[in-house]
């Protein structure tokens, strides 16, 4: 087993798969030639070709487009936008075409496509490269989306979502791409969607997030122990579908529940958690669920970010909030 | 004055150029009639550009900067072009526009704040006809559309000009765009700066097409290539192409053939993708360098105007970094208060809550 960061461990994921499955291709601006301007994709095309991998036009709409018909058509293809900034160009054909080929067609046709982008704050980007939308996506029926946030859940997550036969979009927390190691296992595996996962156990209260709100999240955990305060934190990875069980099974656990995300607060992906919780564990509530977030604001340039994204001393302050309710 | 608009045909690769690339006149006709300090202010404008550009990759490498798109290789090209335009037309730029906005009368130190990461940077000042950068490609040129479409459906005698790259023209939106401008004939300038690359990937990825100018044929007007390192070509058909939009002749998409001569940005590695041979090619043919020898030849340059010019504007990059590196840092209030003319309960109650955090 190697220690592997997620963008290495990303890139083991794409070469297993185009190794197994001829059909698996990738696609992309700067995907080829450059590696990615993460490096995602380096190695790839000296390995597998221009067929299979391929520098595209700069245009998000004719990668997602023209990915939609390979993946009806029969392909496996894996799209890479460069910025989760630069998806809007291929909303028409994510949200009137990809989510639903399996409904249109009554199920003659499926769209086994992956489009994967990195998403969220925290590396001083300039515009447009800091946002977080999983909400609106995880908002179109039809659509999975996933995020890992560790080297580990990245390689498996990912090459379920080659696998999967409905669209999924993988979103690659890049603040964390190269800030956590672990060992990653040489041979494929895979980690089903639509499963969470707990970090650590704790039994008073539930702390949920995910991408790189993982760490500061856990941060907080290890701090609130010293205080006496177990904290339970769950990692839900799979945006869509998610965990009820394992989200409600806590709530069930603890009586007490934050959701920690970096993305804009009103109709947040935390919304909905919280609004699941309220309709299956009211009566185990002993607090109301309180929710972290970013704010309803364009995400502030460099100078401004550290307003804009949760903090592990947030985390803790809103943690004795609830506890003390 | 030629009319060099309908002079070169975009479908047999046909280029206007003035100045070759050792600063020779070769179409001694369509040479612009510039007054002396018109063409040391060109010639200013593309030194000012190369000094702050360096200065600015220098401020990045400390830490000083965020992420830096370099103009280097495209000063004619920028400055040629934002020289021609009046000063009440406007100006839509992306992020490679530094020497464009600079002529167009946006203050240095304003867009070194914007790289240093404060949108205040992103303001022009009252009177200078600028949109705020635009990042995501390609979008841009439909506003400078809709702008010059409104200016003449008001009667206002203005024009647009928008900045866009080779890789921009392979967006949905720019072909709305120019299809747009083309229908309603609005007074736009599309101005391609075709530097050869978008990021790692070569023109030849992003069209099958020949040249970029014949795009235009399709959409029903004009469209010239010019040798974007010559600035007399450049300036030339620019000013052509604005007095036609004014005259009420619509609109013009004008290809400069440029390089890009740095990285694409601070945060890529052009060696990846192209070769020493390649960017020694077009090394030899720096823009500035062609310009100085044609202004030697009239006599306005010599080494030791090259050294005035050198001091003042290095004082005067030093100036605009100092002045946006001690701009106050913004305020937690300046992330929310522009975001609607008036907040909402939903930002006036989640200000509060980070005011209360901050202590
Ligand atoms: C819609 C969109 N997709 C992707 C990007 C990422 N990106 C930034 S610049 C760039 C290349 C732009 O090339 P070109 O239009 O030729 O302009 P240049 O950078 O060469 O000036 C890319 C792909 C972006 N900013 N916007």
């Amino acid at each position: 087993m190697a220690r592997l960061n997620i963008v290495d461990a990303i890139n083991l994921a794409l070469h297993q798969e185009m190794e197994r499955d001829e059909r698996v291709v990738v696609l992309g601006e700067d995907v080829g030639r450059n590696g990615g301007v993460f490096r995602v994709t380096v190695g790839l095309l000296e390995k597998f070709g221009e067929n299979r991998v391929i520098d595209t036009p700069l245009a998000e709409s004719g990668i997602v487009g023209t990915a939609i018909g390979m993946a009806v058509y029969g392909l496996r293809p894996v799209a890479e936008l460069q910025f989760m900034g630069f998806l809007y160009p291929a909303f028409d054909q994510l949200i009137s075409h990809a989510a639903r080929i399996r409904t249109r067609s009554r199920g003659r046709f499926h769209c086994p496509l992956v489009v994967r982008m990195p998403y969220g704050g925290g590396i001083k980007a300039p515009e447009h490269h800091s946002e977080s939308t999983e909400a609106i996506l995880a908002h179109t029926p039809g659509l999975k989306v996933v995020i890992p946030s560790t080297p580990y859940d990245a390689k498996g997550l990912l090459i379920s979502a080659i696998r999967d036969p409905d669209p999924v979009i993988f979103l690659e927390p890049k603040k964390v791409y190269r800030a956590i190691k672990e060992e990653v296992p040489e041979e494929e595996y895979t980690i089903p969607l639509g499963q969470a996962k707990i970090l650590r156990e704790g039994g008073h209260l539930s702390l949920f997030s995910w991408g790189a709100m993982v760490p500061p999240s856990l941060k907080a955990a290890t701090l609130a122990q010293k205080e006496g305060i177990e904290v339970e934190v769950i990692d839900i990875r799979s945006i869509y579908p998610f965990d009820i069980d394992t989200i409600i099974n806590s709530v069930q656990k603890t009586g007490r529940a934050i959701v920690v995300h970096e993305a804009a607060r009103t109709c947040g992906f935390g919304a909905e958690l919280v609004a699941q919780i309220n309709e299956k564990a009211m009566l185990y509530l002993q607090a109301p669920v309180e929710r972290i977030t970013g704010f309803d604001t364009v995400f502030p340039l460099l100078k401004a970010e550290e307003y804009y994204l949760p903090n592990e001393n947030q985390i803790i302050k809103e943690i004795k909030k609830v506890m003390t309710f | 004055m030629l009319s060099l608009l309908g002079k070169y045909d975009p479908l047999k690769g046909e280029m206007a150029q003035i100045l070759d690339k050792d600063g020779r006149i070769v179409n001694p006709d369509l040479e612009p009639k510039l007054s002396n300090d018109d063409l040391k202010t060109l010639y200013r404008f593309m030194v000012l550009s190369r000094v702050a550009d360096d200065k600015a990759l220098k401020l990045q490498r400390q830490g000083r900067f965020g992420t830096y798109a370099p103009v280097r290789g495209q000063e004619a090209a920028e400055v040629g072009s934002a020289y021609a335009l009046p000063r009440s037309d406007w100006m839509f730029p992306t992020f490679r526009e530094m020497a464009a906005m600079v002529v167009k009368g946006m203050p240095l130190e304003s867009v070194f704040l914007y790289w240093m990461g404060n949108e205040l940077g992103n303001a022009a000042p009252e009177g200078v006809n600028i949109f705020p950068i635009s990042i995501p490609v390609g979008t841009q040129p439909l506003h400078a559309v809709g702008a010059a479409w409104a200016a003449k459906i008001k009667g206002d005698d203005v024009a647009t000009l928008v900045y866009f790259g080779d890789g921009g023209t392979s967006e949905g939106d720019f072909h709305e765009a120019m299809n747009f401008a083309g229908v309603f004939q609005a007074p736009t300038v599309f101005f391609c700066q075709n530097n050869q690359y978008a990021i790692s990937i070569p023109r030849a990825r992003q069209t099958a097409a020949k040249t970029l100018a014949q795009k235009a044929i399709a959409y029903g007007f004009a469209g010239v290539q010019v040798d974007g390192n010559d600035v007399l070509a450049v300036y030339a058909i620019t000013k052509e192409a604005i007095a036609k939009a004014h005259a009420g002749g619509g609109p013009t998409f004008i290809e400069a053939y440029t390089y890009r001569l740095s990285h694409h940005t601070t945060s890529d590695d052009a060696t990846r993708y192209r070769t020493k041979e390649e960017v020694a090619f077009w090394e030899e043919r720096d823009p500035i360098k062609r310009f100085q020898v044609y202004l030697q030849g009239k006599g306005l340059w010599a080494d030791d105007y090259e050294k005035g010019l050198l001091d003042e504007v290095t004082q005067l990059v030093d100036k605009a970094t100092d002045k946006a590196e001690n701009w106050p840092a913004p305020s937690p209030e300046d992330v929310f208060k522009y975001t609607y003319a008036e907040m909402p309960w939903t930002l006036k109650e989640q200000l509060a809550k980070l005011l209360e955090t901050l202590g």
